[in-house]
């Protein structure tokens, strides 16, 4: 009960005016970041650290976590409008997501979207309150073998999902898998196909292949087929808000989502990317409408949507119980803490509960804060639809460009958002799916990383994979995700013949 | 610059020491300060502090810090002196990370070509291991090294940086083979914590700060510090009978080809900031030791620094000799 107490506490804290200015002026700086590609929340948490330093410790720290929660919600926006992840995290979002606006079914998916994170912030806020110190522990036991393992099971469910063909849908994977292996090697610092360009010594960056591949693959393929058929975008049909069918098909991924996301982003290496995929998957298989899959089915939107708000509340676990930075933000906040000399940590919760209660009762706050300012918003949105098609696309691939030079500027970068936006259009002329390219190029390092480092620290014995509880048991559930759908198929087949 | 005027600056600056109010009419105006790494890192980190006490002191009106990130600097260095090459208004901020990665990266531009300013903070590594561990002094651990240093797994930040090379001079000065050192890179301090935390690995290296809190929170036992001398709390593992110093330093540096006169401006303007009161809080609030050294003595030390780091580096064949 005293977590109760501790979080009523912290909530008179993050309702003073100040504070909940604070969170707002968070939460509309998060959004608007969140929007552009490239410039995410980390960025602007960075820019914004010299700033906050006359302020007080508490509002500051209440106004990194709006941008947080904000730039997750920004993100899902372009990705669902224009094809446009703003973050790796919303990419799952995109694929569903574009094709129900498209359909005019914008409204809705983004509604979806802003409930779904709503709802999954919420959960997942009352986790990081109750839960934060047991999961710690359990999140430390995770070693590089289980890692690999969870690596597996995500690369097995992920490559099955996308694409009607196994075999194109592996294709597109190992495109994403060859480009991860671009840049210093993780364990050796030995540069690998790098060709003596400097620029390509950090490996290929995630959202300029994102960008590339969507964005600007898209608006190249949309200009290619101007003259044979012109798609005619509806911005609005059937209603703008969701129906009691989409709130009927929405909830369930919502609160699997929100199950992916919170655990997954916990781990110190999760991250929102694999949650967000093992949510669509899931979301694919269990669905009653399976043939809505790829043409826009809201659960594809729901469910991501849920599983990356949630990963973002579960990062703040590591990095208030352990003091853990686990992403780009949260390595932002640890600074923005250390700036007032605070160190997070076992020791923060019971140095300063005010502090860390604080912050907990205003993600509540920048939560409700952020689903009253976006679904008015909803309406205003799509009507960003209704421009003609060849200013929208226009402003896509002036969009996009700005977003990677402000990234990271440099023409290398530049040139390789041309190549991807290529590489996009042949693959969608030509039916690949896009999404395993990437999906290749987040997990491929990580998954070799985790494995060689857990062979490292075993001195070379492979055993080590089956030895560990968690590495076993999750090498055992990739392997039934492999096998069942032969299983299933065979089965059929036999009752066929039996009928 | 004729030589007439040459002189009068000289003058001034003479003028200067015993006024001391003329130097302020002639401080430089406006800086530039590159960090050749993203936002939010070490490097960005000392070159936004840096921003925040010149403007508040008063000692340049205006500074602007430009991000240049990419491999270990390899990237932000090679722009800075082909870009900065001449102009007295832009400093670098660079340190002992980036020594390691131009050496590993082969890199065609190297620190040679740059002009030395000053060093100015250091933070000293830490050993730690996990509280159970049955290691409990630098003794034990340098034994278990000597036994065999394949069998002690290391955790710690990217391959060839201050963390890896602290290891491999760790088994060097124990007098086993840093060849044989079974090193464990992991990106970030957090992850490599959470291994060390999670009983996955034998030690953990890093820079003190990291591990502060958890060795607070007897999470983590120290088993030493990288100083010349420590205190009862933090013992030194040179006290420990392992001779090994290595500190992870940051310093500025500026544009080659530069006059005397520029780089003596420079190497005021950064000797001030080293002096002042604001830059003193800063390392306090940060946690950052000052290590201020200026002029030929950090320009000698860069010089062994890089010596040192090849010698440690090809050793343990990140580079080829």
């Amino acid at each position: 009960m005293d977590a109760f107490i501790a979080l009523a506490n912290g909530l008179t804290v993050a309702l003073q005016p100040m504070n909940l200015l604070f969170a707002l002026v968070g939460v509309l700086l998060g959004t608007a970041v969140g929007v552009l590609p490239g410039i995410g929340p980390a960025l602007t948490v960075a820019l914004l650290l010299p700033i906050t330093f006359k302020l007080d410790p508490g509002g500051s720290i209440i106004m990194f976590a709006g941008i947080y929660y904000g730039g997750m919600y920004g993100g899902s926006t372009t990705a669902i409008l224009i094809n446009t992840p703003g973050e790796s995290a919303s990419m799952a979002t995109a694929l569903e997501g574009n094709k129900m606006a498209k359909a005019g079914r914008g409204g809705p998916a983004l509604a979806t979207s802003a409930i779904g994170s709503f709802v999954a912030g919420t959960i997942a806020t009352l986790g990081l309150a109750f839960l934060a110190p047991t999961l710690v522990e359990l999140a430390v036991k995770f070693g590089p073998e289980d890692y690999f393992a969870l690596m597996c099971v995500a690369f097995i469910t992920v490559s099955a999902t996308f694409g009607d063909s196994p075999v194109r849908g592996l294709t597109s994977l190992f495109i994403g898998l060859a480009l991860g292996l671009v840049g210093i090697d993780k364990l050796t610092g030995q540069a690998r196909l790098t060709f003596g360009v400097p620029e390509l010594l950090d490996g290929v960056e995630v959202t300029t292949l994102a960008v590339g591949l969507f964005a600007v693959g898209e608006a190249l393929y949309v200009a290619s087929r101007r003259h044979i058929e012109e798609e005619v975008l509806e911005p609005v049909r059937g209603s703008l808000w969701m129906t009691k069918e989409d709130w009927k098909r929405s909830w369930k991924p919502w609160l699997r989502g929100t199950l992916f996301g919170f655990p997954i982003g916990a781990l110190p290496a999760g991250g929102a990317e694999i949650p967000t995929f093992l949510s669509y998957s899931t979301e694919k298989r269990l669905t009653k409408y399976p043939k809505e899959f790829g043409h826009g089915a809201i659960e594809g939107v729901a469910g991501p949507e849920a599983a990356n708000n949630a990963s973002a509340a579960g990062t703040l676990v590591p990095l208030l119980a352990l003091g853990l930075p686990t992403s780009a933000t949260a390595a932002m906040m640890l600074a923005g803490f250390q700036q007032y000399g605070l160190n997070p940590g076992p020791l923060l919760f019971a140095e300063r509960p005010e502090l860390v209660w604080g912050l907990i009762a205003s993600l509540f706050i920048a939560n409700t804060m952020l689903l009253i300012l976006n679904l008015p918003l909803v309406g205003l949105w799509v009507k960003l639809l209704a421009i003609p098609q060849p200013w929208l696309y226009a402003g896509i691939l002036v969009f996009a460009t700005m977003g990677t030079i402000a990234a990271k500027p440099s023409i290398v970068e530049l040139a390789m958002l041309g190549a991807f936006g290529g590489l996009g259009f042949l693959m969608r002329r030509f039916d690949y799916p896009i999404a395993p390219v990437v999906v290749g190029l987040i997990l491929g390092p990580i998954a070799e990383a985790q494995l060689r480092r857990a062979l490292s620290i075993s001195l070379g014995d492979p055993m080590v994979l089956l030895q560990s509880p968690i590495s076993a048991t999750l090498l055992g559930v990739a392997l039934i995700a492999l096998i069942l759908p032969f299983v299933l198929k065979g089965m059929s087949r036999f009752k066929a013949a039996e009928d | 610059m004729s030589q007439y005027r040459k002189n009068f600056w000289r003058g001034a600056f003479a003028a200067a020491a015993v006024a001391g109010f003329v130097t302020s009419a002639m401080a430089q105006s406006e800086l530039k300060i590159m960090a050749p790494a993203a936002p939010g890192g070490g490097w960005d980190q000392t070159a936004r502090s840096m921003q925040q006490a010149l403007t508040q002191s008063g000692i340049v009106k205006s500074v602007q810090v430009t991000n240049v990130p990419g491999a270990g600097g390899s990237i932000g260095i090679a722009q800075f002196v082909n870009g900065a090459k001449g102009d007295g208004s832009q400093l670098m901020v660079m340190g002992y990370v980036m020594v390691g990665a131009l050496l590993t990266n082969k890199s065609p531009v190297t620190l040679d070509q740059t002009t030395p300013i000053a060093r100015l903070t250091g933070e000293y590594e830490a050993i730690v291991v996990p509280a159970g561990s049955p290691i409990k002094t630098a003794k034990d651990l340098a034994a278990a090294v000597k036994a065999d240093p394949a069998k002690v797994t290391w955790a710690g930040g990217s391959a060839g940086g201050v963390d890896h090379i602290a290891a491999a001079l760790f088994a060097k000065a124990v007098g086993a083979d840093p060849t044989k050192i079974n090193y464990i890179p992991f990106s970030g301090g957090g992850e490599s914590l959470a291994a060390i935390l999670g009983g996955k690995v034998t030690a953990g290296i890093a820079g003190y700060g990291e591990f502060e809190s958890q060795i607070k929170a007897g999470k983590l036992r120290l088993i030493g510090l990288t100083t010349p001398k420590g205190t009862p709390e933090m013992p030194s593992l040179k006290e420990q009978g392992v001779d090994l110093e290595i500190a992870n330093w940051r310093a500025v540096v500026a544009a080659p080809g530069l006059s005397a006169d520029q780089k003596k401006t420079l190497s005021e303007t950064v000797d001030k900031l080293a002096k002042s009161k604001e830059w003193g809080e800063i390392l306090k609030q940060k946690g950052w030791d000052d290590a201020y050294l200026s002029g030929d003595a950090f320009a000698k030390f860069l010089v062994e620094e890089n010596t040192r780091t090849k010698e440690v580096l090809t050793s343990v064949g990140l580079v080829k000799p």
